[in-house]
């Protein structure tokens, strides 16, 4: 079986996010990237499926993104993973979901495929919209969010769950399908030290926008980011104090209407 | 001249400083207080590689050397100082020297379990009388053909309670190296060996520190590690690598508390600002920096150089001296700019504290540092 996890590069969880000066993107210089956390429950289901089967099927990384994504797809590789494919064109600098779902599918087709994960959205831009035009380009069905997963003994239809409000939804969706992995579908791993030993004799296909056959960069115009604008600052806070509370809170009213004028 | 990590070693650094983050620091208090590292932590972390990293994976290592192993300390040093002295005492000392002087036949009975965290190890060297003058061991090993009759006993032994695998340092008595120190690969298992007493120690509390006593305990004489008479070199070759990783693990617990530093002091408001906001805390918070920077530096060059194959004896009790003797005044720093609340068990600052005083004391006082210096300064050629 060829199982196929997708993978985005995303800044750390923990980074401090500045906006660049010219509005284009944020500062990188001392960011830190990561896998981003999603698609590591993605990775981790692909790797148990794969342990699962134990039929020499194997996992291949899928990922769209700049020559520094390497190291995300090492680290992939680390956790098991067996190799990747890296489509890395400097026309790719500014993709829209368009673009990046249609180089992917491209990829994932001449890969071959028979179940794709990858995660519910990616942490830095939150879109969420990949798996969907992806489900949509390769024409098979996706299922969102899920919680839990489990493949027939056939190999042709899964079992799934997805956390809805109060409750959970079962799903059955018929093989190959799209899965975007949610928090609480399953613990994933460390990369092992001798994992990431192994890493780095693990192939990484490089691929540019032509070796797919792309001419034109797809999904251009469909839509674009205008600027990035940093938050406005916060006013000034202002602490109201009296003697007696209900002073306080007359001053308070008194300053919310005469000043802030909101009531 | 290139001064970075490899592409894996950093690979490592973010594995090892996600599980410290994940598995370590949020129960580094419960070890302390409880005395103890969870088996399951022990098995965690020997399943991920973290206890045969240094060693080749023909050996049941991660193949990640001297340098890795350094990397890995420092951070788990940043999350748990019992924690770094268990991996220290387990691999550093107490695997090294099979590493380096067994047989092909020891490796594979002895080496490879320890490099799979299947079995764990411990260095028998302290004794009562045997402390910096450490290689005037009295327990006796006496030659009795086939077997030593070792007798005698060892104190301060760090995984002492737990180990099934000791390198100990015995006085050989009789035959050609009679009075001469020697080391055997002692195992738990042995008839007339027995764990005595339990340290209740003021730091590191959750690194198990036992007495060992062996009686009339028969260790097969295959189980000589090295040439029968030169246990000094098992143990200066040991010390001299084990040096750098309880540097790393300092290193790792001085950036711990600079960064907390660094928080509390932008947090903490007196006289109507930040504490940060004072003159007194700023230089506070760049010493500590500085320090921080050289026990870095140090450290990563000597490990380098070591892994080169050059002779790192001075240096790497300049690590050792340096590292150690720099924690103390971090964390002194640290608990100052904490105030009372380091001072209470509800801030890790009191655990750092109580930590670090033992660097300067175990593996070599830094008295006998100093001497290990001085000494090679006085006969270097080329200083």
């Amino acid at each position: 079986m060829k199982i196929i996890v997708l993978l985005k590069r995303v800044p750390d969880t923990e980074a401090k996010i500045l906006i660049n000066q010219e509005g284009t993107g944020i500062r990188e210089d001392g960011v830190k990237f990561v896998i981003n956390p999603h698609d590591e429950y993605g990775i981790e289901e692909g790797l148990k499926l794969r342990e699962k089967l134990a039929d020499g099927s194997k996992v291949t990384v899928v990922c769209a993104g700049p020559e520094e994504a390497t190291e995300a797809i090492r680290t992939a590789l680390a956790m098991g993973a067996d190799d990747a494919v890296h489509v890395c064109d400097p026309k790719l600098a500014d993709p829209n979901p368009f673009t990046v779902s249609e180089v992917l599918a491209k990829a994932i087709q001449a890969e071959g495929f028979d179940v794709i994960f990858c995660g519910k959205q990616a942490i830095d831009d939150d879109l969420a919209q990949v798996q969907s035009i992806l489900a949509e380009k390769l024409d098979i069905p996706q299922v969102n969010n899920a919680t839990a997963f489990e493949m027939a003994a056939d190999c042709r239809s899964a079992k799934l769950s997805r956390r809805i409000e109060g409750g959970d939804e079962k799903i059955e969706t018929s093989m190959p399908a799209i899965i975007s992995c949610d928090k609480g579908l399953n613990e994933p791993r460390y990369a092992s030290l001798p994992g990431i030993m192994k890493a780095k004799k693990k192939e990484i296909r490089k691929k540019s926008l032509a070796d797919l056959g792309i001419a034109e960069v797809p999904g251009t115009g469909r839509s674009r980011v205008l600027k990035w604008l940093p938050l406005p600052k916060g006013g000034e806070c202002r602490i109201v104090a009296a003697e007696e509370t209900v002073d306080a809170v007359r001053e308070l009213a008194r300053l919310l209407r005469e000043e802030a004028k909101v009531i | 001249m290139e001064w970075t990590f490899t592409d894996e070693q950093k690979m490592l650094k973010d594995m090892v400083k996600k599980f410290v983050d994940n598995e370590i620091r949020p129960v580094a208090e419960k070890i302390d207080k409880e005395k103890k590292i969870p088996r399951e932590l022990i098995n965690k972390m020997a399943e991920l590689g973290f206890l045969g990293i240094a060693w080749p994976p023909e050996y049941g290592g991660s193949g990640m050397g001297e340098t890795g192993y350094c990397i890995m300390q420092e951070e788990i040093g940043r999350g748990c100082a019992s924690t770094a002295t268990f991996i220290g005492a387990h691999q550093s000392i107490g695997s090294s020297g099979i590493y380096f002087f067994g047989t092909e036949e020891q490796k594979q009975k002895y080496l490879v379990p320890l490099a799979e965290g299947r079995k764990i190890g411990a260095y028998a060297l302290t004794e009562p009388n045997a402390g910096s003058d450490a290689y005037n061991p009295q327990t006796t090993a006496e030659d009795k053909g086939d077997h030593y009759l070792v007798n005698g006993g060892k104190i301060f032994i760090t995984n002492g309670s737990f180990a099934d695998i000791f390198t100990t340092f015995v006085k050989t008595v009789g035959g050609p190296n009679d009075g001469k120190m020697s080391v055997l690969i002692v195992e738990k298992e042995f008839k007339g060996f027995k764990v005595g007493k339990i340290e209740e120690k003021m730091g590191i509390r959750g690194s198990e520190t036992a007495e060992l006593i062996f009686e009339d305990m028969k260790v097969p004489k295959e189980n000589l590690l090295g040439r029968e008479g030169r246990g000094l070199l098992v143990g200066m070759k040991v010390l001299n690598t084990g040096r750098l990783g309880l540097g790393a693990a300092a290193l790792g617990a001085a950036k711990e508390a600079l960064a907390l530093s660094a928080a509390y002091s932008n947090e903490r408001v007196q006289f109507g600002k930040k504490i940060s906001q004072n003159q007194g805390v700023q230089w506070m918070l760049a010493d500590m920096a500085v320090e921080i920077y050289n026990m870095e530096s140090i450290l990563y060059r000597t490990a380098w150089m070591y892994e080169q194959g050059m002779n790192i004896t001075r240096e790497s009790s300049i690590v050792k001296l340096y590292c150690s003797e720099a924690l103390d005044r971090i964390v002194d720093k640290a608990m100052q700019i904490y105030g009372g609340y380091g001072f209470t068990c509800d801030f890790p600052i009191e655990r750092m504290y109580r930590d670090s005083r033992i660097n300067r004391i175990f593996e070599g006082t830094s008295e006998i540092q100093r001497m290990i210096i001085a000494r090679d300064v006085l006969h270097a050629k080329n200083l």
